[in-house]
């Protein structure tokens, strides 16, 4: 790309929506960012950050699967990260078990998934091409139909977050409670993994699997550094990763180096930021 | 089959690899430490990719890369057991490093990237000279040593960290050098078993131990054995079935030693209620 960045920011960004590429990612990267910064607050707030990477590893499998079967890759994408789900709602915490079982399922689930795709991929006969547009994403390559299957993806994903939200929030925060009361948690904490594996199978199309972090988990992190309100919390986790995917895109756009590199830059940067400031300001009270 | 040295060399290699990633697993998966070991089996492939692209040995980005993420996650936390959600950050960052690193090498030695991405995330355990095995091995056994050497104030400073500190266990310490045992077996079987399967290795074995056993000494012997077992296994089937690779074997026939045991012991649960 040999694009310059000029000192009028105006013109800079007509120049960026130029591209009709460049506003099929702006648009993927948005509906995307939304998603994962919503989803990722439960996500963070339960501490599932190892059973949310080993799902968007499962695009892995997913991807060569579907290549190998003659399917399209976005439909592997989600058969995958529904069935790990599955598995590891299984041998989730609800079974009674520690937290050490409990990883080494998911620990289990994930090498499993890649060594089936490892697998599948040699059967196709296929070296790892497109291994690394799997793993780091294709921000710059959506079509205007990924688009509009991710939007409703993402309508779907956080209509049924918004349905069990309440309860979830509940049976998340005091468990013991919540199951004295009535609220099934065993079936939230299940429903809950399945909504994790749709909204990660739509954000690791377009991020990568091994970048969905940038947008799921550093901004609901953040979020959570500021404020514990819920409402307060998810606005600001959706602005954070908004902004995470924008800037990334940008200057992406304007250098010859990846988006991966700058949106986990940025989500990192600030996350340390964020965690240092307020480490500060505590010590000065 | 063992006519053939590459045979030879993948079984010396595999066996104390296995026996190692067997042992200590089964203090991750008690320590709940399993994402932090697949964070530093991450984070091994992009120090792999960094040292391509500076020009060293491979080996020396592996160590340096995991050892240096090692030490960080033990400063963060207490106990020397980071947060999840800080290590799911940091090694997201690190990882889109690994993305502009590969961005250069492509950039420069053209194609080269795809081969070193594909040995890097999935091992070539066939492939090992004789050298690399005996290096391998012995690397594999002193990490091995150490664990069972500590085994007993290890224990202690995981099931009761304010006890040790009173018996006058070094806790602190000592989860760091675990995490440095931990840092240097990943990077040692990187090369054999591949950055995203060595995790199979290091939580099935040990999952699957702790759910035929409570007994400490039973359930390290144990999980070693279910690793080798596994790692001997996978090894024979696909050098059987030519288009299996290695690693989907080793990982399979763990996965289902895993399933195997937790699906009994959960049997066993419920016909005793």
């Amino acid at each position: 790309m040999t694009a310059t960045l000029s000192p009028d920011p105006i013109s800079d960004l007509r120049q960026l929506l130029q591209f009709p590429f460049m506003v099929n990612a702006l648009e993927a990267g948005t509906i995307v960012a939304i998603l994962a910064a919503v989803v990722g607050w439960f996500v963070v707030l339960r501490r599932q950050t190892f059973a949310s990477h080993t799902l968007s590893l499962m695009a892995f499998p997913g991807a060569t699967g579907a290549a190998l079967a003659g399917l399209p890759a976005a439909l592997g994408y989600y058969v995958a990260c529904t069935a790990a789900a599955l598995v590891i709602s299984r041998g989730g915490r609800s079974a009674g078990r520690t937290y050490g079982g409990e990883t080494a399922t998911i620990g289990t689930v994930q090498t499993v998934g890649l060594a089936a795709g490892f697998l599948f991929l040699s059967l196709n006969q296929a070296v790892l091409g497109g291994g690394e547009s799997l793993l780091f994403g294709t921000f710059l390559g959506v079509t205007p139909t990924q688009v509009l299957v991710l939007a409703g993806v993402a309508a779907l994903t956080i209509a049924a977050l918004a349905a069990i939200g309440r309860p979830l929030l509940f049976a998340t925060v005091e468990p013991t409670v919540a199951q004295a009361s009535g609220v099934p948690v065993a079936w939230l904490d299940a429903g809950f993994l399945l909504i994790l594996a749709l909204a990660i199978a739509a954000t690791s199309q377009i991020t990568g699997v091994l970048l969905v972090f940038a947008l799921l988990v550093a901004p609901p992190a953040c979020a959570q550094q500021i404020t514990l309100r819920p409402i307060a919390g998810l606005l600001l986790s959706v602005v954070f990763a908004l902004l995470i995917a924008w800037l990334g895109l940008a200057f992406a756009y304007f250098s010859i180096y990846p988006v991966g590199f700058y949106a986990t830059s940025l989500a990192f940067g600030l996350y340390v930021v964020l965690r240092a400031g307020l480490s500060l300001k505590r010590r000065r009270n | 089959m063992f006519a053939y040295e590459f045979v030879r060399n993948a079984y010396l290699a595999g066996t104390f690899i296995a026996l190692a990633c067997g042992t200590i697993g089964w203090f991750v998966v008690l320590r709940g430490q399993v994402f932090a070991g697949d964070a530093l089996s991450h984070v091994a492939f992009v120090g792999a990719i960094g040292a391509a692209v500076v020009g060293v040995d491979e080996r020396v980005g592996l160590f340096v890369l995991t050892l240096a993420l090692a030490g960080t996650m033990g400063a963060l936390g207490r106990r020397a057991q980071a947060d999840d959600v800080a290590i799911g950050t940091a090694f997201a960052w690190v990882l889109g490093v690994g993305v502009l690193l590969l961005a250069i090498l492509a950039t420069s030695s053209g194609g080269a990237s795809g081969v070193t991405t594909a040995n890097t995330l999935f091992g070539s355990i066939y492939a090992l000279s004789a050298g690399a095995s005996v290096s391998a091995a012995a690397i594999a056994l002193a990490a091995t040593l150490f664990v069972l050497a500590v085994t007993r104030p290890l224990l202690l400073s995981t099931l009761d960290a304010e006890l040790a500190v009173v018996r006058g266990v070094p806790v602190r310490a000592l989860g760091l050098a675990f995490l440095a045992a931990l840092a240097i077996i990943t990077s040692e079987s990187t090369q054999a078993v591949g950055a995203l399967l060595l995790l199979g290795l290091i939580a099935a074995p040990a999952g699957a131990a702790a759910s035929l056993t409570a007994r400490p000494l039973l359930g390290v012997a144990l999980s070693g054995a279910i690793a080798v077992g596994a790692m001997w296994g996978g090894l024979a089937l696909s050098y059987a079935i030519g288009s299996l690779p290695p690693s989907s074997a080793i990982i399979g026939l763990a996965a289902a030693a895993y399933a195997i045991c937790s699906v009994t012991a959960r049997l066993r649960h419920h016909a005793r209620r």
